[in-house]
């Protein structure tokens, strides 16, 4: 096989990879931020700023005096207040369909949530979460709060 | 019966120690009344039971063991304890619509107002996302109409470049005469279908 040919292939796959992980993963923007917000993704811990892209499986923290504003692909407005723990569990939304899926934790703090067009389109695909409640939806803003410890 | 006693105030003391310290205080749940004002419901489940809220302001605490309280919270309270959050909540999205000139890539006076209205908006926001939808009457054939909706549709989008967007969060699309506002016959010159339409968030 030629260097060239290699070259195209290994491009190739690359170009798929890019992609692929873009269609899967990629869930929302982060507009705002205030004070100290972090994203723990896998192993690694990101700096959140405006701008930053927000992944399925994502945990964002915020800290004491700390919020932070997302938008996620289909609309949908989520907002936490001061030392809260948020994670994106599933997010999946066809901009064609409205279809998708949308599962959100909140493990402690305040979330205010503004639904977007999942929430029309796939009312049961959508679930949000505390320690001790499963929330369903009918295109609806709301408030969670998570007592934690 | 003394020892009982002492049993008793022990456990009371730890009891409030754990109140004290908030270990066991509650979720919350709160509706919130719709910005539109159309109705809308919460359905909440837990280990226990299940409670759906669906006046505004209507709340409900959710202890440990799933055992579920209803209350009652008014703009002022959801305020004072939810602030932070509803302060972060990013701006909704608009849309705006662009009328463009028989056959042309270029907008009506009117419509250029109106992007001064659009340029406006983008200051408020942060990080804004832009989706810009070009459309066309239905004079001429569908591969021609594809071509022009696309072709409107850029044009917004180096309008948008030009005020200093990023080419990255501008996503642009051309519906050619598939999605007519007014429905006509087809070959029929309707200068309200001759549009751009964008949503910014």
């Amino acid at each position: 096989m030629s260097v060239k040919k290699m070259k195209a292939i290994v491009g190739l796959i690359a170009m798929f990879a890019i992609v692929s992980a873009h269609a899967s993963d990629d869930a929302g923007l982060v507009k705002n931020v205030k004070g100290d917000v972090s994203i723990q993704r896998g192993e690694q811990k990101i700096a959140v700023k405006p701008g930053t892209r927000l992944q399925v499986s994502d945990r964002v923290i915020t800290g004491a005096n700390s919020s932070v504003g997302i938008t996620l692909h289909d609309g949908t407005l989520l907002s936490a207040g001061p030392n809260s723990t948020l994670t994106l569990n599933k997010f999946e939304f066809d901009n064609t369909t409205h279809k998708g899926i949308l599962d959100a934790s909140l493990k402690r703090g305040t979330l205010a949530v503004v639904s977007g067009k999942l929430s029309k389109s796939s009312p049961d695909a959508v679930k949000y979460r505390t320690p001790t409640s499963i929330l369903g939806v009918r295109g609806t803003e709301f408030l969670l709060e998570a007592g934690g410890n | 019966m003394k020892f009982i006693g002492k049993k008793f105030i022990r456990y009371l003391v730890l009891a409030s120690l754990i109140a004290f310290t908030g270990c066991a205080s509650p979720d919350r749940i709160v509706l919130l009344p719709n910005a539109d004002g159309s109705p809308s419901a919460v359905i909440v489940k837990t280990a226990t039971g299940e409670r759906v809220i669906d006046q505004p302001y209507e709340a409900v605490d959710v202890s440990q063991n799933g055992a579920i309280t209803q209350s009652k919270e008014t703009s002022e309270s959801v305020r004072a304890r939810y602030g932070s959050a509803l302060d972060a909540q990013p701006k909704r999205a608009t849309t705006y619509v662009l009328y463009y000139l028989n056959g042309k890539v270029e907008m009506t006076s009117e419509s250029r107002a109106v992007v001064n209205k659009l340029k406006e908006d983008l200051k408020t926001r942060h990080v804004p996302e832009i989706i810009v939808v070009g459309h066309t009457d239905l004079v001429g054939s569908t591969e021609y109409n594809d071509e022009l909706s696309l072709e409107r549709a850029k044009d917004v989008r180096n309008i948008l470049i030009a005020t200093g967007i990023p080419d990255n969060l501008i996503t642009i699309s051309g519906r050619g005469k598939r999605d007519p506002v007014i429905k006509t016959a087809d070959g029929v010159s309707e200068p309200r279908n001759r549009r751009v339409e964008i949503s910014i968030r």
